[in-house]
């Protein structure tokens, strides 16, 4: 007999199911639901899991995204751990209510009393020639409401790992998936319960000349821009920032304040995007070490195209970027 | 193994053919022309969800949400209307119904392929764009219809009646109660159609609520509800009718649910064999089988000496030329130069938008890559 090997190779979307069968394992307060849960969610991250923890615990909704949020609500005020899908981020908006005025204010209008350890998941973000609707980020809106944390995981094992202490989390946590990543991302991920904790970033590549910040599925874009910026004698450094709320700004500040250089990088709309936060930040705390003005490459202020080439010219690609990385070392 | 293959979701509905196409309620059968009219219609829309699925497996399509078994709901309901002044909002899946009403089918064919053209609805016709946010579009068929209301009272003319599609799935989320709750409440002139169709995705309609009809939804809001068979061409045309009618003399709207199944995958990129119990897949086959609302129709016509094999061949090669014409001139369409999708934010571009358009082209011009 062999022992069994501490890693295995997954698909980030084998590595969300992975999680799932772990936390539905490890606490039998989870339970998982959504529009097409039952019988697998329409990109097969609960595949299997009503066959094996029972349709109890596994299960199918009605089609609405309130009645999701709003019951996911009262199931974690009664002691349960509610994992809520969401079957596309950019149908998130119906329980956008539940979220804003009741899922990041319970515990402090009740001063404590009472808490949600809920966690929505949705998969997010463009590049596969999608329908209107199925290729948003809304994550900026979602950072915006207080007391919920943002999650956007951008390889399996960081998927499996943070997906786990989101579950585990005694606040709300919305995890948002790369639709993109879903079958394209492979990599080791470790056997076991082996959550990773929530508000450290990832220093993916390091460089002294510039600092990219990014998440999700704009991480492969990164690294590839990173790469042809090499080419020319230029050495990037990437950040995966991995969780929006909280946000790891030990290790962003170490790294502006190292390459006085900022670009960053996401696929929602430019305007309030995430980007506008992180670039406040670091112009409120690190003013002073920057060399160049923080640049932001996002998705345009217009609505993400359906289906067509259209779609290439809005989602940030690493010309962009290495573009955006050059003006800011020519600065 | 002998499945049932009776649906209790049909019991109760209205029909006038049975599904053999023998006449149930012959007082009520149209005039043949205009029987053969709806047929020829009907079938128009049927060839060309066929065609459109061996055209997304080409690639010439983007994921194409199929409407084939469903075709006399979505095609029966609107010829009740009196277009381009009535007003149709359709589901995403509803390419059925935009053709009846009179959507060119070039531009259908640029709607699944997310060209802006496709989506750039005529400027002459009452036609609302697809909705893919579930039932979105319910509440704004409850304020159309109350803007057509008032606008009549003050043209003393009658109004124009809109005509709203949703699904069952469709009927659980909260702007679907919230927009009859409004339409029943400012009694305006709207048709609410479920398309009852057995499926949302991979959930089945028991799944959806408790409530033994959906129908049963109008009662709470004070509307009145019929449920029919959905895969009855005349029936579901005799019942849109009646509604729309007393919606323009004032009598406020209705709910109509029809009663029809999935019969085919969700869309182009859906396998129900993932989620189809053995009971489901006879269920369907049976459907596809013995229901065909096309076969319905023709087997009454064809009984009464109106339609014959010849006619039919005639039919569909009609409909296939009008496909590769309307192939040809949506081919034709202008490419979509990437700065375009700056266009129509506003009516007029902000100075920030702009800036991000010239952005982009430079981008574009310049060419070339890392
Ligand atoms: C608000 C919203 N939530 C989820 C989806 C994803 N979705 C697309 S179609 C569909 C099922 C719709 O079922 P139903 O209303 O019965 O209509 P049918 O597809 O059967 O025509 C779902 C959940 C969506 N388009 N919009």
């Amino acid at each position: 007999m062999t022992a069994a090997p501490a890693t295995r190779t997954l698909t980030m979307v084998q590595a969300v199911q992975d999680a799932l069968a772990q936390a539905l394992e490890h606490d039998d307060s989870v339970m998982l639901f959504g529009e097409d849960v039952g019988m697998g969610g329409v990109f097969r991250a609960s595949d299997g899991l009503r066959e094996r923890f029972g349709a109890e615990r596994v299960f199918d909704t009605p089609l609405s995204e309130a009645g999701i949020v709003g019951m996911g609500i009262g199931l974690a005020l009664a002691g349960m751990r509610p994992v809520a899908e969401i079957q596309f981020a950019g149908f998130l908006y119906p329980a956008l209510e539940q979220m804003g005025v009741q899922l990041g204010r319970y515990r402090h209008r009740t001063q404590g009393r009472f808490s949600v350890p809920m966690v929505i998941r949705a998969p997010y973000g463009g590049g596969i020639h999608s329908p209107e609707l199925h290729s948003e980020s809304p994550e900026g809106l979602v950072a915006a409401l207080p007391g919920i944390k943002v999650v956007v995981p951008s390889t399996p094992a960081d998927a499996r790992g943070l997906l786990l202490s989101a579950i585990a989390d005694p606040d709300p946590v919305m995890f948002f998936e790369s639709i993109k990543l879903y079958r394209s991302a492979r990599g080791e991920v470790p056997t076991g319960y082996a959550p990773l904790p929530l508000g450290q970033a990832r220093v993916v590549r390091s460089g002294h000349d510039c600092t990219v910040l990014c998440y999700g599925g704009m991480v492969e874009v990164c690294l590839r821009a990173a790469q042809a910026a090499q080419g020319a004698g230029i050495e990037v450094e990437v950040i995966d920032l991995r969780t929006l709320v909280p946000l790891d700004l030990d290790t962003i500040g170490a790294s502006v304040q190292r390459t006085g250089r900022v670009v960053i990088v996401h696929e929602a709309a430019r305007r309030m995007g995430f980007g506008a936060e992180l670039s406040a930040q670091i112009a409120e705390r690190w003013l002073p070490s920057l060399q160049a003005p923080v640049l932001r490459v996002a998705g345009w202020d217009a609505p993400y195209p359906p289906f067509t080439s259209a779609e290439a010219a809005y989602r940030p690609d690493a010309r962009r970027v290495a573009l955006a990385i050059r003006r800011v070392l020519e600065f | 193994m002998t499945l049932s293959t009776a649906d209790p979701r049909l019991d109760g509905t209205f029909c006038i053919l049975e599904a053999d196409g023998t006449p149930r309620q012959p007082t009520l059968l149209p005039e043949d022309a205009a029987a053969l009219r709806m047929y020829r219609a009907m079938r128009r829309t049927r060839v060309f969800d066929e065609r459109a699925l061996v055209l997304q497996r080409q690639g010439r399509l983007g994921v194409y949400p199929l409407f084939g078994g469903m075709e006399a709901t979505q095609v029966g309901a609107v010829l009740a209307l009196n277009p381009p002044h009535d007003w149709l909002a359709p589901t995403y899946r509803g390419s059925g119904t935009a053709l009846a009403y009179g959507l060119p089918m070039h531009k259908l064919i640029l709607t699944w392929r997310g060209h802006p053209d496709g989506f750039r609805m005529n400027p002459d016709q009452h036609l609302l764009p697809f909705y893919t946010p579930i039932a979105n579009q319910l509440p704004h068929a409850a304020g159309i219809a109350l803007a057509e209301q008032r606008l009549a009272a003050r043209e003393g003319r009658d109004p124009n009646v809109v005509l709203a599609f949703v699904g069952d799935g469709g009927t659980s989320e909260g702007d679907f109660h919230v927009g009859l709750n409004f339409a029943g409440a400012y009694r305006v002139p709207a048709v609410f159609v479920i398309e009852n169709n057995g499926w949302a995705i991979s959930t089945p309609t028991q799944l959806q609520s408790a409530a033994n009809t959906l129908a049963s939804r109008g009662e709470g809001y004070g509307i009145p509800a019929v449920r029919v068979d959905g895969n009855d061409l005349l029936a579901v045309h005799h019942v849109v009718q009646e509604a729309v009618a007393r919606a323009r003399r004032g009598g406020g709207p209705t709910l109509i649910e029809a009663i029809t199944y999935r019969i085919l995958p969700h869309t182009s990129s859906d396998d129900p064999a993932r989620y189809h119990r053995s009971e489901d897949a006879v269920q369907a086959d049976h459907w596809r089988r013995h229901r065909d609302p096309g076969q319905r129709l023709r087997a009454y016509l064809g009984g009464h000496g109106l339609w014959t094999d010849d006619l039919e061949q005639q039919l569909v090669a009609e409909v296939e030329a009008e496909l590769r014409d309307a192939l040809a001139q949506a081919d034709a369409a202008p490419g979509i130069e990437p700065w375009e999708l700056l266009e129509h934010v506003f009516e007029t571009p902000t100075p920030d938008l702009l800036e991000q358009q010239s952005e982009l082209r430079a981008l574009h011009e310049e060419g070339g890559r890392p």
